[in-house]
């Protein structure tokens, strides 16, 4: 039986404990606000740019000299996979159930026998993945210096994806991430990127004959390596808000937990100080009847 | 006076209303777009747009985008767009040191081509910021 002073000592402990996890709790909620904000900021331009380019395409369509960004290499054989996770852990199963959903796509094609390449952005997901695909990683970004998630950052992952693209080192990428849906539910999404699939289902809007300047190819040339950072963008974005809402709820669930056991320690601790008191008057009594 | 403007950065919705016309710097030359314009869509060089809305007219950077004109309006994509007054001309300078760096380290060719007209864009905009700042 753990001695009284051992108790308390223990008790302390995890009041300490749940105060760095209330405050954990009220920093990730006040910057999952600000995450928000900026991933909802973003939303417009992400959802122009998939109009503006599904209508060019549309109207691009089976022509000839289409660029290979937009319709493919033609073949499915190299797959890049690009897994953005956070930079710290503490959220959860935020990090690991982008991970595991990477793992099945990774051993799905593998059956397949498709050769796949990893693009890790974010450390966790890269010190996870390593475990089993070293092999397969072939460049990795963390953005654990970033204190505010900018245009530039995904930029520079793009470039260096249509760049990959273009020395012919892959066919596909796919792109994970944590979808933000609400502070309790962040939904691990892969979504393909090169080719870009577009939403099939919204019907084309009504297509007036635009004029191109310069021409469409050229247009589609400068538009889609910014398609490419903009949804890499999007996904930063919509995964920095993920984390922080995951981190959230699991620094609440922490703090509700060391709630938990102060109460249990507490009992225990009660119980045990008028156990040893009983137990003392005991002694004493039964000494003084001994007289 | 019924154009409908949408400007966009990756970053945020920057303006959204309506407008009387827009002057854009595209990648072929400037021009101007005013209610009922044909279709039509344009890369952006790195230049300086100005909105007239109410008459007044307001002036903006923009490094590079995209523009869009269809039956429901213009919509801007732009990688940056700041206010004139606002903008920070230490972006402008930090880029033209980069790109002729690397202009100094190409062969001749179409990669260079391609530099040096970037390269001119960029000083453009900082002359035309450093004309304004003057007056």
């Amino acid at each position: 039986m753990a001695s009284l002073k051992d108790m308390r000592v223990r008790i302390a402990a995890t009041k300490a404990t749940q105060k760095i996890t209330k405050a954990m709790q009220m920093v990730a909620a006040s910057k999952l606000r600000r995450a928000q904000a900026a991933a909802e900021a973003a939303r417009p331009y992400a959802e122009r740019m998939d109009i503006a380019l599904g209508n060019i395409a549309s109207g691009m369509a089976g022509a000839e000299g289409a660029p290979k960004l937009l319709t493919g290499t033609g073949s499915d054989k190299v797959h890049l996979l690009i897994v953005a996770t956070g930079e710290r852990g503490l959220a959860g199963a935020f990090n690991s159930s982008i991970v595991r959903l990477a793992r099945e796509h990774i051993s799905r094609l593998q059956s397949e026998g498709k050769t796949v390449k990893i693009l890790t952005v974010g450390k966790k997901g890269y010190e996870q993945l390593r475990r089993n695909f070293e092999k397969l990683i072939v460049d990795r970004t963390e953005l654990r210096g970033v204190r505010t998630l900018g245009y530039v950052n995904a930029s520079q992952i793009a470039e260096k994806v249509t760049a990959m693209f273009e020395k012919g080192e892959f066919d596909v990428a796919t792109l994970f991430y944590a979808q933000f849906k609400s502070v309790i539910s962040q939904v691990p999404t892969a979504q393909q990127i090169i080719p870009p699939k577009f939403d099939a289902s919204k019907p084309a809007a009504a297509l007036a004959p635009y004029e191109y300047e310069p021409e469409e190819e050229e247009i589609l040339g400068d538009l889609l390596p910014r398609y490419v950072a903009t949804q890499i963008f999007r996904a930063l974005l919509e995964n920095n808000a993920s984390f922080y809402g995951a981190q959230m709820s699991a620094m609440d669930n922490a703090t509700r937990n060391a709630g938990d056991m102060i109460r249990k320690q507490t009992i225990t601790y009660n119980r045990t100080r008028q156990a040893m008191i009983t137990k003392e008057l005991i002694e004493i009594i039964s000494g003084a009847e001994a007289l | 006076m019924a154009l409908h403007f949408e400007l966009v950065s990756p970053e945020k919705l920057v303006f959204s209303g309506e407008v009387t016309q827009v002057d854009l710097p595209g990648a072929e030359g400037d021009f101007g777009v005013l209610e009922g314009h044909a279709p039509l869509v344009t890369t952006l060089r790195p230049g300086i747009m100005t909105v007239y809305a109410g008459g007044n007219a307001q002036r903006i950077v923009v490094l590079g985008g995209f523009a869009e004109v269809s039956d429901k309006g213009l919509t801007v994509l732009a990688d940056t767009a700041d206010a004139v007054k606002d903008f920070d001309r230490a972006v402008i300078a930090a880029r033209i040191a980069e790109l002729e760096q690397q202009a100094t380290k190409l062969e001749q060719g179409n990669e260079l081509d391609k530099i040096i007209t970037r390269l001119d864009h960029f000083k453009e905009v900082d002359r035309h910021l450093t004309g304004t700042a003057a007056h």
